[in-house]
């Protein structure tokens, strides 16, 4: 056990604190997400940047225009992202979801023909697994893809898809066979977004913004060299993509909590430092963080190890989520009166919080998977 | 960084865990305990064996998970290292166990030889013990005379993160005992961990657990490589630790039902171990405002 960086570490941290420090305008430090990254080109050419400086892609195979690098290296990336808040790379979809599952489950010619442009933003991904009557649970999807020699026949609706509305690609879970029993007709797919019948509307949130869309698929065409896997395992595909959104993704939501954190610090030096309720409670936020930080740590110490993010992991998202929505509604209430107006800032992350506990995995959900796979419990289902 | 223990740690691990298993099963006879105290010196527990902090961290974690009954987080948490060579060579040996006094409580004063005051002076063991919420954890008001001063004192750090590692262990144990019993009983046909209302108070329960454990890691990191960060580490652990025990002992309680409000179910001593915990040296709310002092900058008059 060493918490230090070791001497290679800490040459990798130097480095790209120095260039962030070189690359990353001014002005654009501190964006508080949402809509601000698709409202200019700014978010893809910070992402091409971060790709030609070697920082996209960090833990991914060299063969497949990755560095290779242990993933402390991916941990130390979101570390010092956060320190300077810096604008994240907008292909998150690609490279937390889409490229992970195209490396695991991709053809020669898959490989090929995404994985760099994924790494440098010229390929931007969307996920389609949600709709409207498959939420959390997912094995009920009913986007059909019927085979039609060598394509499928895409007909039906996905929903709740993030950055569906400026994607070039999906991936995309439908059922292939309806007779098939459960979890055994379902087909993984690449899908084109740009490919006649694929129509996105965008979804309105309660934040005011469209970050999130509907997808519409009608009689789309796709070519059956676009099928991950085989037909009838979209089940296990979907796995992989879902395992590598919970793996990689603890350090990025603490990379944002760390963020909301040092905001809430100076927000409290401003307006509650006298007030010893409200100190108490910004020193509770800190500690948690410091609880999800070294959680992350930890899983990450299992994950190099033995090659699987230890079970721990399983609780990070459950309790960011949470805290998130805690701290974001001390960061409005610090404000006092002023807190009901919109202050660019913790107006839209409050507001915005209120999604965490849903996407990516409701708590319930969660609370299901940690009971039941973590802790031993019998299936409630 | 490498937040892992190394495969030895995991070894100790095992073995601490496998002789309490051993020796203080859940169903000995909680009014006769021995404190088998020359058997852990035997085992280098008591300074011999040179552990780390992380390794201790270790040890008092099995030792909250096993609720053991001795003195050995006053004699090795709260005062060994601030001791001299003869203090510590009779620690190590088994001859002299130690307490520390904290807002006034001293802890095991009727089984120590001797206490670091809260002057940080070397003290008899001599005074009045009181009724206390643990009743394995006996506290009294130390009989003050002039001592001798202990070279720096109590270390709070290395005592708070001590505890933490204590509480830890409590709060592991209180949520395998809820977990077997939910995986056991049935009602209305079913193992009551199919019902969401119980499986969902497990699953908080480890989630709050995980989240201590890795405060109390780096808490125990921290004070054993005297990091810059070990006293705000520390205060983190303590506070975080204690209220997961506490809230741990408590879901786990309800988990059992009638069961678990009973005398004769040991989960009542987990509990009352971590009351003990959470209340000991410094309450939670305390430790939050140290933390707040370190983030925020001290506040004048308020």
């Amino acid at each position: 056990m060493d918490l230090r960086d070791r001497p290679d570490e800490a040459e990798f941290r130097a480095e790209l604190r120095a260039w962030i420090e070189a690359n990353l305008p001014e002005d654009r430090r501190g964006w508080r997400g949402g809509e601000q990254r698709f409202g200019d080109d700014f978010g893809r050419e910070w992402s091409r940047k971060l790709y030609d400086a070697g920082y996209a892609g960090l833990t991914w195979p060299k063969e497949y225009g990755g560095a290779a690098a242990p993933y402390s290296y991916q941990a130390i990336f979101y570390e010092e992202m956060a320190l300077a808040q810096a604008p994240a790379h907008v292909g998150v979809i690609g490279l937390g979801m889409a490229g992970p599952t195209i490396i695991a489950h991709g053809t020669d010619a898959q490989k090929e023909a995404h994985l760099a442009k994924i790494l440098s933003a010229e390929e931007i991904w969307c996920q389609g697994f949600s709709e409207p009557d498959a939420g959390s649970d997912l094995a009920a999807a009913r986007t059909r893809a019927e085979r039609k020699g060598d394509v499928y026949v895409l007909n039906g609706q996905k929903v709740w898809s993030s950055f569906a509305h400026i994607a070039d690609f999906c991936i995309l879970v439908t059922l292939s066979d309806p007779s098939a029993p459960r979890y055994k007709g379902l087909t993984y797919l690449i899908v084109d977004m740009h490919a006649p019948g694929v129509e996105v509307r965008p979804l309105r949130q309660i934040t005011g913004e469209a970050e999130f869309n509907e997808i519409f698929f009608t009689d789309v065409e796709v070519p059956v060299s676009n099928r991950l896997g085989e037909e009838g395992e979209g089940w296990q595909v979907a796995m992989t993509t879902l395992l590598h959104e919970r793996g990689t993704l603890g350090f990025a939501l603490t990379a944002a909590l760390d963020v909301s954190v040092g905001r809430l610090v100076a927000n409290a030096r401003e307006h509650g430092n006298g007030d010893g309720g409200v100190r108490e409670r910004v020193a509770q936020e800190w500690i948690e963080l410091q609880a999800l930080r070294y959680t992350n740590y930890r899983s990450l110490g299992t994950l190099e190890r033995t090659g699987v993010p230890g079970p721990e992991g399983s609780a990070i998202k459950l309790r960011w989520s949470e805290q998130n929505q805690r701290l974001t509604k001390l960061g409005r209430e610090l404000l006092g009166a002023e807190g009901i107006l919109d202050d660019g800032w913790w107006h839209y992350q409050q507001l915005r919080s209120r999604g965490n506990t849903i996407e990516a995995g409701t708590s319930e959900v969660l609370r299901n998977i940690v009971a039941e796979r973590v802790l031993g419990l019998p299936r409630s289902r | 960084m490498d937040f892992a223990f190394t495969d030895e740690q995991r070894q100790l691990q095992r073995e601490v865990r496998a002789w309490l298993a051993a020796n203080y099963p859940l169903d000995r006879d909680w009014d006769a305990e021995d404190d088998r105290w020359q058997e852990l010196a035997e085992l280098g527990w008591l300074g011999g064996a040179e552990l780390s902090f992380v390794e201790e961290a270790i040890l008092f974690e099995e030792t909250g998970y096993a609720l053991y009954p001795g003195p050995f987080l006053g004699t090795i948490g709260f005062a060994f290292h601030k001791l001299g060579p003869d203090d510590r060579e009779a620690v190590a040996t088994g001859e002299v166990k130690w307490s520390a006094e904290w807002r006034g409580l001293t802890p095991w004063l009727g089984s120590v030889d001797k206490v670091i005051d809260e002057d940080g002076n070397a003290q008899e063991a001599r005074g009045t013990e009181l009724p206390t919420v643990d009743p394995s954890r006996p506290l009294g008001r130390l009989e003050h005379s002039n001592g001798t001063p202990v070279p720096g004192g109590r270390d709070i750090p290395r005592a708070r993160a001590a505890m933490a590692a204590e509480a830890l262990g409590v709060a592991q144990r209180a949520l395998e005992l809820g977990i077997a019993h939910a995986t056991t009983r049935e009602q209305f046909g079913k193992p009551i961990g199919v019902y969401q209302a119980v499986s969902h108070a497990l699953a908080d329960t480890y989630a709050d657990i995980e989240l201590a454990r890795s405060l109390v890691y780096w808490a125990a990191w921290s004070v054993a490589e005297d990091d810059e960060q070990a006293a705000v580490a520390a205060a983190a652990a303590k506070a975080f630790a204690a209220e997961a025990a506490v809230k741990a002992c408590e879901r786990s309680i309800q988990v059992h039902g009638g069961i678990g409000f009973t005398w004769e179910h040991s989960l009542h001593r987990y509990y009352k171990r971590a009351l003990w915990l959470e209340g000991f040296g410094a309450r939670p709310a305390k430790l939050r405002a140290e933390v707040a002092d370190a983030l925020l900058g001290v506040t004048v008059g308020v």
